[in-house]
């Protein structure tokens, strides 16, 4: 079953010994040589240019909410690069492994590279990058200081990032789970998966789930109450709706995946029965309820990016968007639809006709709202200025993408077709086609859109429309392939292959993966030739685009503050409405701004919970306890803390005003 | 959207020039409200996989067997005094007194702790006759939801003590209020939840 038997458990190290370390894997071998370099120059870089101190007080334990955005978006790049290596590995073993050849991974590795693809893309890619996104606008474009609870922001963040560290570290210290990216008991059980990998996936993706649950509150709590006067709910912006949906959903699902994972933990921990064959347990029980998070958890990913397509197609159609109330109403009806289609993932399990009936229809009916907001940004288009800057043109790119992996959505969500199509290729084929074309698709437009707001300077554009056509050529050539092939009847996850006739699509998806690659790379010469040119490419109006929404009203980069006065709405598009009746922007009678102040609990609790995550998985239950106790012993210390938050004297805000003043002027 | 003159735009305010800071903590109700909920669906899970494998006795005990309604009572009568005295305590807050908030929290401790001794008792009994959490799906699902109801009153207990130290310490400021009503909140979500699993489980459980 797997090549190395379960390992003794000692008192002191639990399962851990030298085995643990891959040393007979050449491909893992250079890869630790490579990111121990790597590692080694960085540490040495920063340590050289005296940069512990500035990213200690400046960032790792800021509450600022600009900050914290732009490191989930740094952690979201890095864990890209992760993943899609892994990805690579894939589309190469495939190509590869016919006629008789075996490709170049063993089967123990392959599993556990599409289980680490899937996984870290999911929940260390696109997870950290909508929530970083969505702290770094919300706020902004609600006319707020802050969030609402600033230490836990930073809190959540640090526990994000210590639950990719834990999935990273499996990947040079024993092993990650050999079983998908959903861990299916009984597979995933303690009698199929004797070894550290699953523990490794529960523990990584509890801790970050805390992170994840702890920043969908937050952000619920600021857009309810923390809007500038006049912002009624109808009048927010439309990405501030879709992230108020979205962390609906996380804090309505990402307690379900809490539960079911804690769930097969007791399974695999303390040998109950919840998941097994034997003794009264259910694996399906296991299928049902990981699906009702995970159903949820798509719309949770593509949700603020139809706020980012409506915030792009108006700004650079130069009208307001089209149908707005309708926008709203449809975002909110796919909210509410996403908790009522879980089933259709396994329509094969056998509930009966009438059961996959409904949840065929009920996943047929979220299309009608999603085609509305696509007709609402068609005509928010039509006998619009359009202006083809690289936010728009991803923008159009997810549109004709997008809707194409719709369509086969549509088709998969029939019982019968689904009978057929189930757990090929082709449902490969729709989920990527969905996920690049609409998630990573609007997180470019975004980066594109807002990176002038965040530094104070456009993104290059030969770079990016580089990275913008070969991510687009790329994409379909490296899964239009895979449509073909899941038509034909090729089922996911497969290492080899007999027949020779299917070589030629696995070796064009190949090809497509390795112009995505060029597009990858483009985009990062991108941001360093940007940074680069930063001078040239400088905005010092705070407002590149002729933007519409509250954001655009402040200075680029914001200051800590974000506005020296909290605007006052009185329409929909509230900077827009500003500028067109001429508003003036205040330049004197400043006053103190109250602002929390920086803590570096956060880093040390999630420290702590990393350390925990550790022993849990390999059974060192001393350094369990004592990072444990540990954890609950330093939040209780930081409870002590009463003096949370300082002032910002007004003479330090009327210094920082005047400089934008003179900036503005000097821009006019 | 609206149709005023540009005369009329000078009048209209567009920033809040005379803004006063929020009140501290002004979203920490709503924010511990929403987290309850999240919590709430976690027992939500716990019940439903009660519901579904709850029957499932692998040949082995059912809850005719096990349960000793009369024992669960005493424990769910712990629980609700427990709330009462909750209640009191808040009570004494208002008043301004710290003293008595300290000593009607001490009782709520103290009947929590009763509880969770009532509880500890009940599974070493069970543990002891053999109807361990292994033994079945239906004893996996029983343990697994009455012991996370058992470990959240157990978090409250700590919580309960932290806050007291943090009464004596800062007095009945702001903070220490929120706090007060926070725990409160969860002191009482737990009860509900409690009389969902005394219902269900031990009450359903004996009729079944």
């Amino acid at each position: 079953m797997t090549p190395h038997p379960a390992p003794e458990a000692g008192p002191f190290l639990g399962k851990l010994s030298l085995n643990a370390l891959p040393l007979h894997e050449p491909i893992l071998i250079f890869t630790f040589l490579g990111v121990a370099v790597g590692g080694l120059v960085v540490l040495a870089l920063i340590t050289r240019y005296r940069l512990w101190g500035y990213l200690w007080t400046e960032w790792f334990t800021t509450v600022d909410h600009k900050r914290i955005g732009i490191m989930y978006m740094i952690l979201g790049l890095v864990m890209f690069l992760r993943g899609f290596a892994d990805a690579i590995m894939m589309r190469l073993q495939q190509a590869m492994a016919f006629g008789g050849s075996e490709g170049y991974l063993p089967a123990h590795h392959y599993d556990q590279v599409f289980t680490a693809h899937g996984v870290i893309m999911i929940f260390f890619v696109a997870m950290p990058f909508i929530t970083g996104l969505m702290n770094y606008i919300v706020p902004l474009q609600i006319g707020a200081r802050d969030v609402s609870f600033p230490f836990l922001n930073n809190f959540s963040f640090w526990m994000t990032t210590s639950g990719a560290v834990l999935t990273m570290i499996s990947l040079f210290v024993g092993e990650y789970a050999q079983t998908g990216w959903l861990a299916y008991p009984p597979l995933s059980g303690i009698a199929y998966s004797p070894n550290v990998g699953v523990d490794y996936y529960i523990w990584g993706l509890q801790i970050a789930g805390v992170g994840t649950t702890l920043s969908g509150i937050n952000l619920i709590v600021t857009i309810l109450k923390l809007r500038a006067p006049g912002m009624g709910l109808m009048k927010m912006p439309v990405f501030t709706w879709t992230s108020l949906c979205s962390n609906i959903l996380i804090v309505a699902s990402f307690p379900i995946l809490t539960a079911t994972l804690a769930l097969l933990t007791l399974d695999r921990y303390v040998g109950t029965n919840f998941f097994t064959n034997d003794l009264g347990g259910s694996p399906m029980m296991y299928v049902n309820l990981i699906w009702i998070w995970g159903h949820p958890e798509v719309y949770i990913l593509v949700l603020p990016l139809f706020g980012v397509y409506s915030e792009v197609t108006s700004t650079f159609s130069g009208k307001k968007l089209f149908g707005y109330t309708s926008m709203v109403y449809a975002t909110v009806c796919i909210t509410i639809l996403s908790y009522i289609v879980w089933l259709h993932h396994f329509f094969t399990m056998g509930s009966g006709a009438s059961v996959n009936s409904f949840f065929g229809i009920t996943t047929m009916v979220i299309s009608i709202p999603t085609g509305a907001k696509l007709f609402n940004w068609l005509f928010t288009m039509y006998r619009g200025r359009i202006r083809f800057e690289l936010p728009m043109m991803w923008t159009i790119a997810f549109m004709l993408t997008f809707v194409v992996g719709g369509m086969t959505g549509v088709l998969l969500a029939v019982p019968p077709a689904d009978f057929v199509l189930h757990n090929s290729l082709f449902l490969i084929a729709h989920f990527h086609n969905v996920i690049i074309g609409g998630v990573l698709f609007g997180l470019f437009a975004a980066i594109n859109y807002w990176w002038p707001k965040a530094f104070g300077f456009k993104l290059d554009v030969f770079w990016g429309k580089i990275s913008f056509w070969c991510w687009v050529v790329g994409f379909w050539l490296a899964f239009m392939p895979l449509y073909i092939l899941g038509l034909m009847g090729v089922t996911r996850r497969m290492r080899v292959f007999d027949d020779p006739s299917l070589q030629i699509w696995f070796v064009i998806a190949a090809i497509g993966a390795a112009v995505i690659a060029v597009g990858i790379a483009a985009m990062l010469i991108q941001f360093g030739v940007s940074i680069w040119r930063r001078k040239e490419l400088a905005d010092e109006s705070g407002d590149p685009w002729g933007g519409r929404t509250l954001e655009w009203a402040t200075s680029s980069p914001p200051p800590d503050y974000n506005f020296a006065f909290t605007p006052v709405i009185h329409d929909l598009d509230a900077w827009h409405d500003m500028k067109r009746r001429g508003h003036r922007r205040p330049v004197g009678g400043f006053r103190d701004i109250h602002m929390p102040s920086n803590t570096g609990a956060g880093i040390i609790l999630a420290g702590f919970s990393l350390v925990l995550g550790f022993a849990l998985v390999w059974h060192i239950w001393w350094l369990a306890a004592v990072s444990f106790a540990a954890t609950i012993v330093g939040a209780i210390y930081h409870s002590f803390n009463y003096k949370r938050d300082f002032d910002i004297p007004a003479a330090t805000v009327a210094a920082v005003e005047d400089a934008r003043t003179r900036q503005l002027a000097a821009g006019a | 959207m609206t149709a005023r003159t540009i005369a009329a735009d000078q009048s209209v305010e567009f920033y809040n020039l005379d803004e006063h800071p929020h009140p501290e903590g002004h979203s920490t109700m709503l924010g511990f409200w929403i987290y309850l909920m999240s919590d709430c669906l976690i027992f939500a899970i716990l019940f439903a996989c009660y519901a579904v494998l709850g029957g499932n006795y692998a040949a082995g005990p059912a809850p005719k067997d096990l349960f000793d309604l009369k024992l669960i009572a005493l424990n769910t009568a712990m629980l609700l005094f427990s709330s009462i005295t909750y209640g009191f305590a808040v009570l004494q807050m208002q008043r301004g007194r710290v003293k008595g908030t300290q000593i009607w929290l001490a009782v709520t401790g103290l009947f929590g702790l009763a509880f969770l001794g009532i509880e500890l008792y009940e599974f070493h009994h069970l543990i002891e006759i053999g109807a361990t959490p292994q033994r079945s799906a239906f004893l996996s699902a029983f343990f697994t939801l009455v012991g996370t109801h058992g470990l959240h009153v157990t978090f409250g207990i700590i919580w309960l003590v932290t806050l007291m130290v943090q009464l004596g310490k800062h007095g009945l400021g702001a903070a220490n209020r929120r706090r007060v009503m926070c725990l409160s909140m969860f002191w009482h979500f737990l009860d509900v939840v409690w009389i969902g699993v005394f219902t269900i489980v031990y009450l359903m459980g004996v009729l079944r």
